[in-house]
């Protein structure tokens, strides 16, 4: 399909949005539903003396009020995390397990320590304050590094080796240290991603509703994996088959990777509709959801470049840690992984020694977020690059097209041992710097200081790995000759249902109105992964294709009864079913009908017209790589600290274009997160464990006013591991753009003597680094 | 408890309600008006936003109960008619300016809003400046941004495209 901005006239599902007749968890009631509150530690570190909670249960409203005793009494399983590097081949790692409430210690700030079940919210708020519970305080570590070297208590105690969960190798340590060796120029720098909330605007929520009639149970989420949720509720915490449980999961306000897997509370809710019988609501207040929500991002690195006079990268080396929070939870290990699996970007590295540290601690624990290690990479390998250019004279942009890898080099197995199949790096850089007038830059920059101004620029490339498990999707024709899209991919802002569906019409010839589009619901879904990653076109377009092929194949049957010809002599056109060589044809839809009549060619072929894909990524077959290249123009006021951004250009290769206005929609979004990343974010803690960010008063995400506009190109260079030839996109304008804003800023300050700035560049701290630069600091 | 009675989206609604209610709760868990929503609990960020007596105001930070009676209020599900959305709601969706939708009533009711506050004209900047209590995690406000433009357009306020704006 083809370049759709032209003809772009809104998504199939804006409508409901619009009208405020969306249904997201909260707008959504059960009969007789009751509600949960949560009491959470307020210690980082703490044994649990005890609980009593006579008070509570003496509050009016109140249906019950339960503890970590009477999860174990129940028999309830603890929660590992969803899975461990090893199963990519990585290290053992210890791999905590946590219960759904904290039975004898707690680890972190927010840690779920009791619930109370009672009519209504308030109700069950009111009583979960007289929860009254007795905390032993523990010593507190928050920083990885000090976790790691320090001697404070380790937070598991059976963990062999203290507060290291495990330590991932990449590359060849031999080879690094002779390119270090041979090198003309190697320098050094520590970089900080602090950690950063996904903040989607939908809090997380849930309803748990336990049937006891049918003992099933179904639960409505928040989520971006509906089946994966499923799959750890059933096999862990319930212990039961995953067909007692259903899981829906409506319209969603938000994921970005906050979504991809469970929380303790979507298991907390089925079991209290069970002890109480009651459907049971939580939703999230927005100070519950910064304590409770994982988090992202959080990495402390030391790395190392080596290269040579005329430009040419020989080695790059780093040692990371990781902060994996009190738990290794979730989907942490795709971040753990890429943050350096991704260090060596779209170049052609000699050798690389790369070491990450995964490191557990008393904060809430670190997961997927938008990017999930790629922008740690990125920022990495971008910034030693300006720093390198910077350090032996070379245009930063010269730099960088020294060192990319060629298209005709393609497949190229980097030094991580990933295999991209397409891109054209050097391409995309040439375009970008012509489209943002990198020429006309010292003219600006004279302009900028004739006002007093400084100003700097950069040019960055990012690489992303997407496309990762597998998927299916289903098409199902209705009897009345509709179509309905079974997903097993989750759109939560995406805009799935529209582009699905614009698939499918176009494949089949017949119009988006009779189609209908249905994810989130394990009860109408066979199975599916959900959404993250940006996984979603590749897999999700894929499976959807065969699928198609599959349905086209089964309408054939139909064609050659009817029409009295070989199956093999008939071939599908233009929703036309027809004989070769003849004019004799059947419409598809006149087909899908004849499989529901209750006489005829059905009776023969069997009843129903249907068509089953799947398609895989990584691990075991090919994902594929996204990229971009991305130019960012600052100015800097020396005396206030005070930052604009005067340009920023992004081109990105998504490979083929499905639409073009929702790839662009899904490249704002990840530039204002980027952008978030950068100059405003960060979930702090003091030294006590408490967090000092725990409202959006203190915790600043970008508003209109902080957004540059954005000159956005979508080059399509297509992918050659997937039949529509797509690349993903959902991740890629917050990959790039945290290491394009700060090597902007960098180039500003940097002749001033500052050769570092951490994230997020708030103009309190840029106006503290260019104190300190003037003090000589 | 209390008893009011306002005039929700055109229409006589009365309720009983506790002193601490807040204008949120009633409209989405009395009245079952579910468009509008929560988003954070400390006004920071706008989904909640509903018109009162023709002023955009955050729902969650009004007690319900110091409304007087027969206090106009609209909300997003009073714009469109059964054929026709709002010429604001048709700019949102044109210009792909809404993602997940959670942000997406408070924004619209606002930039109409806005729309009326500026009838001499309408500016990408002034827009930006205009949304500063409006938070969307996903759009990055770009399209929202156009589509404040071409709604206020539609609704027959002209606007100037600054330089530079993006395409
Ligand atoms: S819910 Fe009202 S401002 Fe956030
Ligand atoms: S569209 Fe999701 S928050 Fe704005």
């Amino acid at each position: 399909m083809n370049d759709l901005r032209d003809r772009f006239t809104g998504r199939l599902e804006d409508r409901r949005f619009l009208t405020g007749t969306g249904r997201y968890v909260d707008d959504i009631t059960l009969p007789h539903q009751a509600h949960m509150a949560l009491v959470l530690s307020p210690y980082a570190h703490a044994v649990l003396r005890g609980i009593d909670t006579a008070e509570a249960e003496a509050m009016p409203g109140v249906l019950a009020v339960l503890t970590g005793a009477d999860v174990l009494a129940d028999g309830l399983g603890p929660v590992p995390p969803f899975f461990m590097p090893k199963m990519w081949g990585g290290p053992e790692g210890y791999a905590t397990l946590r219960p759904i409430l904290c039975t004898d210690r707690v680890r972190c700030v927010g840690d779920r320590v009791a619930i109370v079940i009672a009519e209504t919210r308030d109700q069950a708020r009111l009583a979960a304050e007289m929860v009254a519970v007795d905390y032993d305080p523990l010593p507190v570590v928050t920083s990885a590094r000090a976790a790691l070297e320090g001697d404070g208590v380790p937070l598991w105690e059976d963990n062999p080796t203290g507060n290291l969960s495990c330590s991932l190798e990449m590359g060849d340590k031999a080879a690094t240290a002779a390119a270090f060796a041979a090198a003309d120029v190697t320098l050094h720098r520590h970089f900080l991603t602090p950690r950063l909330a996904p903040a989607s605007l939908e809090p997380r929520g849930c309803i748990g509703h336990y049937d006891a009639g049918e003992d099933r149970y179904t639960l409505h989420t928040s989520s971006q994996d509906p089946h994966g949720f499923r799959a750890v509720i059933a096999r862990n915490v319930l212990k039961c088959a995953e067909s007692r449980i259903r899981v829906i999961s409506p319209d969603v306000g938000g994921g970005f990777g906050l979504k991809a897997h469970m929380h303790p509370e979507d298991a907390l809710v089925l079991w209290a509709s069970r002890r109480t019988g009651r459907p049971v609501k939580w939703i999230a207040t927005r100070s519950e959801a910064m304590m409770t929500d994982t988090q992202g991002r959080g990495q402390e690195i030391e790395a190392e470049i080596a290269l040579n006079r005329d430009g040419k990268v020989l080695a790059v080396r780093a040692t990371a840690w990781t902060n994996m929070g009190a738990y290794f939870w979730g989907t942490a290990t795709p971040p753990f992984y890429f943050a350096m699996q991704l260090i060596p970007n779209v170049y052609d590295l000699g050798a690389v020694d790369l070491t990450n540290h995964a490191v557990f601690t008393n904060i809430a624990p670190m997961s997927v977020y938008r990017g999930a290690g790629r922008p740690e990479a990125t920022f990495v390998m971008e910034r030693l690059m300006d720093e390198a250019a910077a350090a032996i004279g070379m245009d930063p942009v010269e730099l960088r097209l020294k060192n990319v890898i060629a298209p005709e080099a393609m497949p190229f197995k980097t030094a991580t041992g990933m295999v991209y199949d397409s891109g054209e790096f050097a391409n995309m850089i040439r375009k970008a710097r012509a489209a943002a007038d990198w020429a006309g830059f010292p003219a600006r920059a004279e302009a900028s200081r004739a006002k007093g101004l400084l100003r700097g620029r950069s040019l960055i490339s990012y690489i992303e790995v997407a496309g990762v498990m597998n998927e299916r999707m289903e098409l199902r024709f209705e009897p009345d000759g509709t179509l309905t899209i079974l997903a097993g991919t989750h759109s939560h802002g995406q805009g799935h249902a529209t582009v699905f569906t614009e698939l499918v019409a176009d494949w089949l010839s017949i119009p988006a109105e009779s189609i209908r589009y249905v994810q989130g619901d394990t009860d109408r879904i066979l199975v599916g992964r959900g959404t993250f990653a940006a996984r979603s076109s590749m897999l999700g377009g894929s499976a959807l294709l065969r699928a198609k092929d599959a349905l086209i194949e089964r309408a054939k049957e139909m064609a050659a009864v009817v029409l009295q010809a070989e199956i093999a002599d008939i071939d599908f056109e233009q929703g036309m079913l027809k004989v070769r060589g003849s004019n004799k044809a059947l419409s598809l839809i006149e087909a899908a009908k004849l499989f529901y009549l209750p006489a005829g060619p059905a009776n023969l072929l069997g009843i129903g017209l249907t068509g089953a894909g799947t398609a895989a990524g990584k691990p075991g077959a090919a994902p594929n790589y996204p990229n971009g290249c991305m130019v960012c123009e600052v100015e800097v006021n020396p005396k206030t600290g005070a930052l604009t951004i005067e340009r920023f250009v992004a081109f990105d290769d998504v490979g083929r274009i499905l639409n073009a206005t929702l790839c662009e929609g899904q490249i704002h979004g990840g530039i204002a997160q980027g952008l978030g990343q950068a100059l405003l974010e960060a979930m702090t803690y003091d030294e006590d464990g408490q967090l000092t960010s725990g409202s959006f008063m203190d915790y600043c995400m970008p508003r209109a006013e902080h957004m540059p506009a954005v000159d956005s190109y979508l080059l399509e260079v297509p992918c050659a591991t997937n039949p529509l030839q797509v690349k993903g996109v959902g991740e890629s304008g917050a990959i790039g753009t945290p290491a394009a804003l700060v090597n902007a800023v960098m180039d500003a300050i940097r002749p001033l003597g500052v050769t570092s700035i951490d994230m997020p560049v708030t103009q309190a701290r840029l106006w503290q680094t260019l104190r300190d630069a003037e003090a000589g600091v | 408890m209390r008893d009011i009675v306002l005039n929700v989206n055109g229409k006589t609604r009365h309720a009983r309600i506790e002193e601490r209610t807040l204008l949120v709760s009633l409209l989405r868990d009395t009245l079952g008006l579910t468009g509008t929503h929560v988003g954070c609990d400390t006004s920071q960020c706008g989904a909640c936003v509903v018109s009162i007596e023709g002023e955009t105001v955050k729902s969650c930070s009004v007690l319900a109960a110091t409304l007087p009676d027969g206090t106009a209020i609209s909300t997003i599900e009073s714009l469109a008619t059964s054929d026709a959305l709002h010429p604001m709601q048709q700019a949102f969706s044109e210009c792909h300016a809404l993602q997940c939708g959670y942000c997406t009533p408070g924004l619209v009711i606002t930039a109409i809003d806005i729309v009326r506050k500026n009838p001499e004209g309408l500016t990408p900047d002034l827009i930006r400046k205009e949304l500063k209590g409006n938070i969307c995690r996903c759009t990055g406000y770009l399209n929202i941004i156009q589509a404040i433009m071409r709604g206020a357009a539609a609704m027959g306020v002209p606007t100037l495209a600054a330089e530079g704006e993006a395409q």
